[in-house]
């Protein structure tokens, strides 16, 4: 095995290449996530109201998870609202940012022409673009005062003064599409670009209508890009407390990411916290597993 | 709609709806950052009003401009120091591990891999939080602040070289090191001579790409900053950007805007240098591999 994966006398140099990231990998991404389960299963000190961290699995104290357990399904469920919340806001986002991205992507594949690397410039830029300073244009554009509201009363013949910014579910819902379509748009040109364009011509030229083109030709070839765009998207959106903090501030608003910005820093909260990262671990688990597989199933095709 | 207009029933019409839309959408996604960096300039202290141009958020004020305001400038040079720190350290252990990785079988560098990729899509929050609950609960070398910035960030980006890396890889294949092997370099000698020159270009993309990542990061650092002098521009934005910012914010965000933006035309025309040639190169393959 070892002699077929390089010239002789290489054993010892691919492991050793490979160890220092491993070790980086092993002690400051797997282990810290045991630790807080440690913290989760462990308890609080009385008086200081530090989490106290519990190694062994066998005596793990499940009070924590319990009072989190608690409240979401039983009969005070506070924490319900929000991870109801969090799944329709993630979900509508997720559809939302498909809907946008798939055209402008599906045009920059096929009609850009020769425009297609000024554009795809143009379609990478919010990369380069701090998020910070997007999500700050559009506190600044949504102000009561700003640009939205007197755009919409055209110069100040309609009195407009609509609070944007004041726990708008649509706002937050926005705010997410526009930050997060740029990653979506990526991984669907990249599939969409892989479809040759003989495929479409044949299908027009055999009669199908854009449409029918679209449905059964363009569409089933680039489900696979489609899942993974929809994966990349949605997944960080998930964590995401800060678009949320920055264009509504509202609790009517929030998300299982501001559950946990709020109880991480709080005393005696810490467990609660710990809760919800395993919870969003735990519902991430299956669709990154889908997304590894995607990302081998496409390097295999590639080699 | 349809039958109403000759133009529906042509086949091969242009896509007038779809340029529709793209343009649109990159109106929709530039324009508020355009406006944003627009109000840096402005002359009062309105962000939604034009006052008339002036550089006063960049110098000329001498309380508020980012020049004289200790915290926003500490801000930028700090959020540009993790970016350089972070980028320099990540790339090595990338790289190195993209290599032993790619060639390494058996299930613990599966294992690797695995976690890699998986680290690639995580909501970063996960990473964030668990690092901290390390720094804060147990004794350990790990201090908030820099430092711990620099490893959560690190953390986080690795996947970033691994993945760009072996993707590179996997188009140059075995064939040139062993060739060198084969006329007398050691192993070690064909990876430093023959294949890492091969991977300049890749690994120039991931650090262009690393340190733009970074310069923007913000669960991580803002989990793991010490103090106040530790907290950069993305943590400067959202503390203030909901109380009473002045647009020396925008200019913050439009320097550190430019910084990227020059990093991306120093890494897009460098790696233009590196590739330059690639057509002979990519020729010669073909002229071996069919050989």
């Amino acid at each position: 095995m070892a002699e077929a994966a390089g010239p002789r006398g290489t054993r010892w140099l691919w492991p050793l290449l490979a160890l220092p990231g491993m070790v980086w990998i092993g002690l400051l991404f797997i282990a810290p996530l045991y630790v807080v389960l440690a913290i989760l299963f462990g308890g609080v000190d009385p008086i200081l109201r530090q989490p106290v961290p519990v190694w062994n699995p066998v005596d793990w104290d499940t009070t924590q998870f319990r009072y989190v357990w608690d409240h979401v399904v039983g009969p005070q469920p506070f924490f319900r609202a929000a991870l109801v919340r969090t799944v329709v806001y993630v979900g509508l986002a997720s559809l939302l940012c498909l809907l946008v991205a798939y055209p402008v992507a599906y045009f920059t594949a096929r009609f850009a022409g020769r425009w297609k690397g000024p554009l795809l410039f143009a379609l990478i830029a919010p990369f380069w673009i701090s998020y910070m300073m997007r999500m700050l244009a559009w506190v600044n554009l949504l102000q009561a005062d700003g640009l939205l509201n007197r755009t919409l009363s055209a110069g100040g013949l309609f009195d407009v003064h609509t609070h944007w910014l004041n726990g708008r579910p649509s706002t937050v819902v926005l705010g997410l599409v526009y930050g997060y379509v740029p990653y979506m748009i990526l991984p669907l040109f990249a599939g969409l670009d892989r479809i040759p364009a003989a495929t479409l011509e044949a299908a027009r030229d055999l009669g199908a209508s854009r449409w029918e083109t679209f449905r059964r030709v363009t569409w089933p070839l680039s489900r696979p890009a489609v899942v993974v765009s929809l994966l990349v998207t949605s997944l960080p959106m998930l964590g995401d407390y800060f678009t949320n903090d920055l264009l509504s501030g509202s609790p009517n608003t929030s998300m299982i990411g501001n559950l946990i910005n709020n109880s991480v820093l709080t005393p005696g909260q810490t467990g609660q916290a710990g809760a919800f990262v395993m919870l969003i671990l735990l519902v991430s688990v299956i669709p990154m597993l889908i997304y590894v597989r995607s990302t081998r199933a496409g390097t295999d095709v590639q080699s | 709609m349809r039958g109403l207009f000759g133009w529906w029933r042509d086949p091969w019409r242009r896509p007038w709806g779809l340029l529709l839309v793209t343009v649109l959408y990159l109106a929709w996604s530039l324009l508020p950052v355009l406006v944003a960096a627009l109000f840096s300039f402005n002359a009062g202290r309105s962000r939604t009003t034009w006052q008339g141009f002036s550089m006063r958020w960049y110098y000329g004020d001498p309380l508020r401009s980012v020049w004289h305001d200790a915290s926003l400038h500490t801000a930028l040079t700090h959020t540009l120091w993790l970016g350089v720190v972070a980028t320099a350290v990540t790339i090595p252990l990338g790289v190195a591990m993209a290599l032993g990785l790619d060639r390494w079988r058996g299930p613990l560098p599966a294992g690797a891999n695995l976690a890699v990729l998986v680290s690639f899509v995580l909501p970063e929050i996960l990473i964030a939080v668990s690092l901290l609950f390390v720094v804060t609960v147990l004794t350990t070398p790990l201090k908030l602040g820099t430092s711990g910035q620099v490893i959560g960030l690190v953390t986080y980006q690795l996947s970033y070289p691994v993945v760009i890396v072996r993707a590179r890889l996997l188009t140059i294949g075995r064939d040139y090191e062993e060739a060198a092997v084969d006329l007398g370099a050691s192993p070690f000698g064909a990876v430093r001579r023959v294949l890492l020159r091969m991977l300049v270009p890749a690994i120039f993309a991931s650090a262009v790409l690393v340190f733009a990542d970074v310069i923007d990061d913000f669960v991580i650092v803002r989990y793991l900053s010490g103090d106040s002098s530790t907290e950069p521009v993305s943590v400067k934005v959202y503390d203030t950007a909901r109380a009473a910012p002045t647009p020396a914010l925008n200019a913050l965000t439009t320097l550190l805007l430019l910084a990227s933006l020059l990093a991306v035309v120093i890494g897009f025309l460098a790696y233009r240098w590196f590739t330059r040639g690639e057509k002979e190169g990519r020729g010669l393959d073909v002229f071996t591999g069919e050989a």
